[in-house]
């Protein structure tokens, strides 16, 4: 008997019962005999040499474990790309909320009192807090000139388009930090002991780069470091990188105190201290002919990295890639670079360099509009890429994609013409503003260039006596659905049900390394792994001749059973390989850059009130083609979930910096939009299908944060008249721009407000 | 959770009496706690520098709402949620219920009381202007003895009451007489639900022969208190509302609010949407007073 129709049914979560019901175990509900809690002690100021360290009075320091630098047995860093973060600050701080002491005691409360009486001395340092400050280079805060990586792409001959152009349009853009918000905060539990090493339990995307900077750190061998992933309760990107550095920490802690240690951030620890999206600025300059199609342009891309290098050259990457969203460049130029600044480091978050660069984009592409006179349907149909044109890193769309059409489904869904008509009726007057607007992209889904292969992932599967197979795997599952779409795809594969698939827990003593849970790879490219590697253990079984075709659930449980008694463990195991004809130069930055793209237009109608100058996203349409659906209540879950985080990032999500600090580190000031802010978001898919992912997938997960911030921005351009440029786009902005004449000055200013 | 709760003393009289002789005991030593919406804030942010605190939730005098020919009592400890779901609460004193509706989400309105809103003093709290155009009277309870006075006076400045040391506030007392004005209240926060107010606006009104007989108008977010509009008011009064009186009600307006810039807004934009909250009100009010 073969099950069919597992791959494309909404199937229930594998981990969502036990989620429903409070079962499922994070972090926080796990404790070990005689556990710790530990706390940090951070930097104070934006920049400085450290001069002495106070334990204060009215503590008993007996009491606790203090674990500074000089207690590091390896490598004092985060290991990642660079390794030029610090795991405790020795000698100077570079941004606020630099960890640089760490307490542990066992009762809990009495550590906040202990981090308190810690004061540290320093001598201050010029900082920089901008992307201009940073460029300007009055200090070097950073390697020889405040740059993390730069990045040159060169297609055609740009220096020569300039005098053939009609006209050249110049654009400047800019967008937000934005805090990932997921539920759980960061938060891990270490244990040490001198035989095994160190173990260690968390939220966490990635086990594999937690497992290799505690290697570093400790200067252990790999089989001496173990850790698993407790289950996850969100994480964007926000714990990709980040868990390392909790995770160091713990285990330090529990090294020096032989016990084992947890550290749970608080909301207002994990705002102020962890990652965040990267700020951006893009200037473009565009050559455009007279009927309004691209010759071609220079584009300058700039994210402000923070204080250390981490992920800042790959985000910076995929922000270089994405730069010339869904169009054709015949020549172009783009110039990228990330640069340092006294923050604590930005890092990964959906999307991951792409939403700036692709907001940029986005609403350059209605500027074009405006000046050549044409619609921005017009301008986007007359450049979008075609099936065999060249992207700007020269790689040939080879898959069979007509935007055209999906532009032109989309306008249809959302109603776009006849709301455009209707809004500019409307609008002339009352107190309300109307307008529609869209953003055409697309989103490549793996790791960049070459980096699938650098990755080499391996993916497992393990059959039992009782005819389970098990997927092994280290991508985890943190709400996107890892568990659910791994163990569809391996049911599918073997042809059992889907109730006879599971996924072992992510510990890195039982999975192999998969690669880290990013970049939207997971279900295309571990998918396919999975695929492999389920097909392998059904090959063992068909060619010892215990399992023929056709064959019942019950057979293969008798087969498996057989096979497991004669030969021992039943296990498969499959490695990526590169596509032949993919093709990827880093020095040039050429070629092919995705093995595939995901393509989307979305539509977003607003309504601007003239009496609080906010805006109301009224409606949204989020058409994409994305290879194949492989869970349509997962697959819409993501695509509403990343237009809600995107409508976050457009009009709602301010960090408030003061000297390199986040000043609004608590949820009642940091606004993320709630369901009462948000538009009924409709989900429409296409699936052509792809050669490289499991089933036809592409990635879909970061997707969504491209496009809405700059359909939303066109569509307030469309409502008022007003050409905003920046994100997070504020009432108080708003206000701004429409009524620049508003005099409050009523009264003279001594008598005026409080401080 | 910032705090250690060993550094804590909560102590539960269950009644009035008990309550007050405890205040009245070590002057300026306890703060009251009822729903704890905002004291637990302070407290799990580690920031609650008072060590003693004296639960009065559970004091029957302080939870009843008690129906006048003339006025309606609220307790001081009655939640918004009791508060919205009062009949004549919100038949007659809708402002107040909708202000109860504004407030944090269904777990705060369960909790949080209209009498902690009043004694904790934010500018920014969105059931006071209501307090403010309703003319409310508060009464003022310690072991010395009770005392009323008009909640507009109750106030003296950024988060200064008159509230003495050693008294609670017993009730709050609407007159029965605003049930046949026209009301509006709108909230500009940062979202549509569960933030804390830019600027917000209760404002009663009546129009009779084409001319403004009464309004009364109360902002919050705009000055060091919620700030009722007098010096407007009084201008508005017996006028006719025309744009060029409109155009003087701003002015006016700007006269009489104190905003400042901080994190959740600025001062120019708190002065621009105070305007125009006004602005609308009195539009609504016009169409009213034609359609009557």
């Amino acid at each position: 008997m073969t099950v069919r129709h597992i791959i494309g049914a909404s199937v229930p979560r594998k981990e969502g019962w036990d989620k429903v019901t409070g079962a499922a175990r994070y972090v926080d509900d796990m404790a070990l005999p005689g556990m710790l809690h530990g706390a940090t002690v951070r930097s104070t100021i934006a920049r400085g040499k450290i001069k002495q360290i106070h334990f204060g009075p009215g503590v008993d320091w007996n009491e606790y474990v203090v674990v500074s630098a000089k207690d590091i047995p390896g490598k004092n860093c985060i290991a990642l790309i660079l390794d030029d973060q610090p795991c405790l600050a020795s000698e100077f701080v570079n941004h606020p909320e630099e960890p640089i002491l760490l307490l542990a005691h066992p009762d809990r409360p009495k550590l906040r009192k202990a981090v308190e009486a810690v004061s540290i001395e320093y001598d201050s340092l010029p900082a920089l807090h901008t992307i201009e400050e940073s460029e300007r280079q009055s200090t070097i805060i950073w390697g020889r000139d405040n740059t993390f990586k730069n990045f040159l792409v060169e297609k055609g001959d740009v220096d020569a388009i300039w005098k053939k152009a009609a006209h050249i349009v110049e654009g400047e853009y800019f967008t937000g930090a934005q805090e990932q918000l997921y539920i759980e905060n960061n938060g891990v539990i270490a244990a040490f002991d001198p035989k095994n090493g160190v173990t260690v339990w968390g939220s966490l995307q990635c086990p594999y780069y937690v497992h290799k900077a505690l290697i570093t750190l400790f200067a252990l061998p790999e089989e001496k470091v173990r850790v698993v992933q407790m289950e996850t309760g969100g994480a964007f990107g926000g714990k990709e990188e980040y868990p390392s550095m909790i995770a160091g920490h713990a285990a330090l802690l529990a090294m020096k105190s032989g016990r084992p240690v947890k550290i749970v951030y608080d909301r207002m620890e994990d705002m102020a201290a962890t990652t965040k999206r990267h700020p951006s600025r893009t200037r473009h300059r565009t050559a455009v002919s007279k009927d309004g199609r691209i010759l071609g342009g220079e584009i300058e891309f700039t994210i402000d990295g923070g204080a250390y290098a981490t992920l800042s050259s790959v985000v910076l990457s995929r922000g270089t890639i994405h730069a010339g969203g869904a169009y054709y460049w015949p020549n172009v130029r783009i110039r990228t670079k990330a640069v340092a600044t006294n923050a604590p480091p930005h890092g990964a978050f959906r999307g991951f360099g792409a939403p700036q660069s692709l907001f940029a984009m986005e609403r350059h592409m209605d500027r074009i509009a405006q000046v050549v006179g044409i619609s921005p349907v017009e301008v986007r149909r007359r450049n979008f890429l075609k099936s065999g044109q060249t992207t700007t890193t020269e790689q040939t769309i080879k898959e069979n994609i007509d935007l055209d059409r999906l532009l032109k489904r989309a306008l249809e869904l959302s109603d776009y013409a006849a709301k455009k008509k209707r809004f500019a009726e409307k609008n002339k007057a009352g107190t309300n503003r109307k307008g529609i607007g869209i953003a055409a992209f697309l989103h490549g889904a793996g790791f960049t260039g070459s980096g699938e292969r650098y990755l080499n992932s391996l993916v497992g599967a393990e059959a039992g006596a009782d005819g389970i197979v098990r997927v092994l795997v280290s991508s985890a599952e943190f709400g996107q659905g890892t568990n659910t779409v791994l163990c569809q795809i391996a049911a599918e594969a073997l042809g059992l049900p889907y109730e006879n698939v599971s996924i072992a827990q992510p510990d890195t003593s039982v999975v192999p390394n998969s690669g880290p849970t990013v970049a939207s790879r997971t279900a295309m490219i571990v998918g396919k792994l999975v695929q492999s590697a389920a097909r392998g253990i059904k090959e063992t079984l068909t060619k010892t001749g215990l399992l023929h075709e056709d064959y019942s659930p019950e057979q293969f449980r008798a087969a498996c059973k057989e096979y497991i008694a004669t030969h021992g463990a039943l296990k498969s195991y499959a490695r990526y390989e590169a596509p032949p004809d993919v093709f990827w130069d880093d020095e040039k930055y050429r070629g092919e850059a995705y093995a595939a793209f995901a393509w989307a237009v979305y539509v977003a109608e607003v309504t601007v009130d003239l009496t609080t100058y906010s805006v109301t996203v009224d409606d949204f349409v989020a058409l994409q083609e994305v290879g194949r659906v492989l869970h349509p209540v997962l697959a819409e879950g993501q695509i509403t979930g990343g237009v809600a985080q995107a409508i976050g990032f457009a009009l709602y999500e301010n960090v408030v910096w003061q000297d390199g600090r986040m000043m609004n580190n608590q949820m009642t000031n940091y606004i993320m939009p709630a369901s009462m802010d948000l538009p009924p978001i409709r989900v429409f898919f296409e699936e052509n299908g792809n050669v490289h992912g499991a089933h036809g997938a592409k990635g879909i997960g970061e997707l969504p944060m491209d496009g809405p911030a700059p359909a939303i921005l066109n569509a307030v351009e469309d409502a008022t008249g007003v050409r905003f440029c920046s994100i997070p786009l504020l009432p108080e902005d708003l206000f701004e721009a429409l009524r620049p004449e508003f005099n409050e000055q009523a009264v003279p200013s001594s008598v005026r407000g409080i401080a | 959770m910032r705090a250690d709760p060993a550094d804590y003393r909560l102590v539960s009289p269950g009644n009035l009496l008990g309550a007050l002789s405890l205040l009245a005991s070590e002057p300026a030593q306890w703060l009251p706690i009822a729903g704890g919406t905002d004291v637990m804030v302070l407290y799990s942010a580690g920031k609650l520098t008072n060590r003693n605190l004296i639960d009065i939730w559970n004091i029957p005098e302080l939870r009843q709402i008690e129906v006048f020919p003339d006025r309606i009592s609220i307790g001081a400890a009655c939640t918004y949620t009791v508060l919205r779901q009062h009949e004549i609460v919100s038949r007659e004193f809708s402002l107040l219920a909708t202000a109860a509706s504004w407030t944090g989400g269904i777990a705060n309105q369960n909790r949080g009381t209209l009498g902690g809103n009043i004694a904790n003093a934010s500018p920014a709290a969105d059931s006071l202007p209501a307090l403010l155009v309703y003319d409310a009277v508060l009464t003022l309870i310690s072991v010395r003895g009770e005392r009323r006075v008009p909640y507009r006076t109750f106030h003296t400045g950024y988060k200064q009451t008159i509230l003495a040391a050693d008294e609670l506030i017993l009730n709050i007392s609407l007159p029965r007489r605003f049930s046949k004005y026209f009301s509006h209240a709108r909230k500009v926060g940062a979202r549509n639900a569960q933030a804390i107010s830019k600027v917000c606006l209760a404002a009663l009104g009546q129009v009779a022969n084409g001319a403004i007989r009464d309004v009364r108008l109360a902002l919050g977010s705009v000055a060091p208190v919620p700030l009722r509009l007098n010096e407007t008011e009084k201008m508005l009064t017996g006028k006719e509302i025309e744009p060029s009186l409109i155009d003087a009600a701003r002015k006016s307006v700007l006269k009489e609010i104190r905003p400042i810039d901080d994190i959740r807004s600025t001062a120019r934009y708190r002065s621009a949407v105070a305007c125009n909250l006004v602005t609308e009100f009195l539009a609504k009010l016009a169409a009213e007073g034609a359609a009557a």
